[in-house]
């Protein structure tokens, strides 16, 4: 072996590479310099700079993101809507406390309970009000085309001050009418544009059930999945047009406290006193209590739960495919990068980057077009769509965790970028 | 020891039970400080397998192969993440990664040690452009430049980081005569004025003149040590 005659200090001593003595010493450097912001900015402008190469790729992926994104946005409003409507009748009730049959399961379909426990209620200190509420549905007839469909009844005294609809108060003194009822404007047009018809004519008559009853005024509650509309009424027009029901008895009672009044202590006392026939909730509980049975009585629940699954599920496969191909075409280069010194960690995060990339440029422009979608969807429904943030923020979660999903399974790719092979 | 490489009784086969090839046999090489050594041989004659075990690319299997002071016998995948970083690689073909410019090609190969700042990282690799003759081509995309300036940006990737050692696979081979011989001798240059010694695979017969030896493989052994 030829020996050539070494320089002064080697570039590969130890001094220079690292080595023995001079190691301890590049430690505290190392561990000073790189801080997490290199860490995770530096694979993360690569992966960037590796998307934005390819545009048409990049719009793909955004695209199969912002369909992920509207799909889940979709799914889970009409879930959330379905709720709010299911719920809105008894959410715009205004009393604390509540009696209820406990075999009522939804109050479009409601158990009988005995009137006389609003009364008994009343001995309690604490309640100033007791109302009876009535609840039946009924079928209305078009004014306009003759059609029937079937509308939701609701009764009770109307001057009790326990209900609070939009427009009640005005129409309260027409309400006292015989056979006059309340219209809710909000209800879905089948019924007839009855508001237009209003303003034309003032009070009108229409066949609800077999009785022809006077619409003497509007109120706005909207439809919900188990009524298409809505009438108010006082409680002796309901009894007037509910034959068959016995006086004695009623739907649900609402029951006003008398003002600072502890709400938990009456609610407890009230189960004391009250046999166990009925049930005795907070609004609250009321609307949890009605909100469960949609939740888990109907298939409602588990089909948009099903449907935003199935739109990550599409959506992870499409985010998974782009990555995939995109590190199948870029093997060489990631095994080049491995070569030179880059980890395996290193590339990991690169591909992870790359996903969270995704997942936000695909998530704010399908955000966008829900805003929109909802907007045109609400008026084509009449259920309450819009945005929340709480919404928005939970779908860029399942977003992010679709495209993180995406991004570890894409990465059992990186495997195959052996630096091996590249000689 | 000072020599980068200095490596003795080395054996690798593929495969495993009936199907084990063995493609190195008893090597044993010494490359000293500051020499080019250029690996000749047929193909299949164990360069390109030797090559990679030297640049920690692969794992060993029986021997001993000490590279910059470090014994890769045992090494762990990290160790060898750790000591590729201070080897530059040439390959083939470029390698450069399409969607980066020449500029940011090069500073590739400074970015992995994060503790240099990014503004260091661009100014070291205009200058290593501008040393391999490739200043003003700084901001194009490697698909834009030849392959003779592309091999240069290769170079200046694996220069940029002040290796301890330059491995380089048949760095010629998809060049012309011109812009190889252009190439190598660029290659060389750079390398020995700063002190870096070059293992380098070809066959490339045009290249011969910039090596301070050359060494032949044949049949998994070396057979022949010459000066050249």
């Amino acid at each position: 072996m030829n020996v050539i005659a070494k320089p002064t200090l080697l570039p590969w001593a130890p001094e220079n590479t690292g080595e023995s003595n001079a190691a301890p010493a590049a430690t505290p450097a190392r561990a000073r310099g790189p801080g997490l912001f290199e860490h995770i900015f530096l694979p993360a402008r690569l992966a960037w700079r590796q998307l934005r190469a390819e545009r048409a790729r990049l719009f793909s992926a955004m695209a199969g993101v912002m369909f992920a994104a509207v799909l889940v946005f979709m799914q889970l409003g009409f879930r959330s809507a379905l709720f709010d409507s299911a719920t809105r009748l008894l959410t715009a009730m205004e009393a604390e406390l509540f009696l209820m049959n406990p075999l009522t399961v939804a109050s479009f379909r409601p158990e009988p309970m005995p009137r006389v426990r609003a009364h008994q209620a009343l001995a309690l200190p604490e309640v100033a009000q007791a109302v009876p509420v009535y609840l039946a549905q009924s079928t209305w007839r078009n004014p306009e085309d003759g059609s029937r469909r079937a509308i939701q009844m609701i009764g009770f005294d109307v001057e009790a001050g326990a209900m609070h609809f939009e427009g009640l108060d005005a129409i309260m003194p027409a309400l006292r009418r015989v056979d006059a009822v309340g219209f809710d404007t909000r209800s879905r047009p089948e019924f007839g544009d009855v508001g237009r018809l209003f303003a034309e004519r003032g009070p009108f008559e229409v066949q609800v059930g077999n009785r022809m009853v006077e619409v003497a005024g509007l109120v706005s509650i909207g439809p919900s999945f188990g009524a298409d509309g809505n009438l108010v009424m006082s409680e002796v027009n309901f009894r007037r047009m509910v034959r068959e029901r016995q006086a004695s008895n009623t739907d649900l009672v609402a029951i006003r406290l008398q003002p600072g009044a502890d709400i938990a202590a009456a609610q407890a006392r009230l189960r004391e006193i009250l046999p166990p026939d009925v049930l005795v909730l907070t609004h609250e509980q009321l609307v949890a209590h009605e909100r469960h049975y949609w939740e888990t009585a109907t298939p409602i629940g588990f089909i948009f739960a099903f449907g935003s699954i199935m739109g990550l599920i599409v959506g992870m496969v499409i985010v998974y495919q782009i990555l995939f191909s995109d590190i199948a075409n870029h093997l060489r280069e990631y095994a080049t990068l491995k070569a030179i010194g880059y980890s395996n960690g290193y590339l990991a995060r690169v591909v992870m980057a790359a996903a969270l990339i995704l997942a936000v440029i695909g998530f704010l422009p399908g955000a966008a077009l829900c805003v929109w979608l909802y907007d045109v969807v609400a008026g084509a429904t009449f259920l309450p769509l819009a945005m929340t943030f709480e919404r928005a923020g939970l779908v860029f979660a399942l977003i992010f965790g679709m495209c993180a999903a995406a991004g570890l399974l894409a990465m059992r790719k990186l495997r195959d970028a052996s630096p091996a092979d590249m000689f | 020891m000072t020599d980068p490489i200095s490596i003795s009784g080395l054996n690798y086969a593929y495969g495993e039970g009936e199907l084990r090839r063995p493609v190195l046999r008893d090597v044993g090489l010494r490359v000293h400080a500051g020499e080019v050594v250029l690996l000749t041989g047929p193909s299949g004659s164990g360069k390109t397998t030797l090559l990679t075990l030297i640049g920690a690319l692969r794992g060993m299997q029986e021997g001993s192969c000490r590279v910059l002071g470090r014994e890769l016998m045992g090494a762990s995948e990290r160790e060898r993440v750790r000591l590729r970083r201070s080897i530059g690689f040439i390959f083939q073909n470029h390698n450069l990664l399409g969607f980066l410019t020449a500029r940011q090609n090069v500073a590739m190969a400074l970015e992995v040690d994060a503790a240099v700042p990014e503004r260091e990282r661009l100014e070291r690799a205009g200058a290593m452009l501008a040393a391999v003759g490739l200043a003003g081509h700084e901001d194009k995309p490697p698909a834009k430049l030849s392959g003779g300036q592309r091999q240069r940006v290769a170079i200046a990737r694996a220069l940029v980081a002040a290796p301890g050692l330059v491995l380089a696979d048949e760095p010629t081979a998809a060049l012309d005569k011109v812009s190889g011989g252009e190439v190598a001798h660029l290659l060389r240059d750079m390398a020995k004025s700063r002190g870096t010694p070059i293992l380098m695979v070809t066959h490339d017969p045009r290249i011969l003149d910039i090596a301070d030896r050359v060494v032949s493989m044949e049949d998994g052994r070396i057979v022949e040590a010459a000066v050249a």
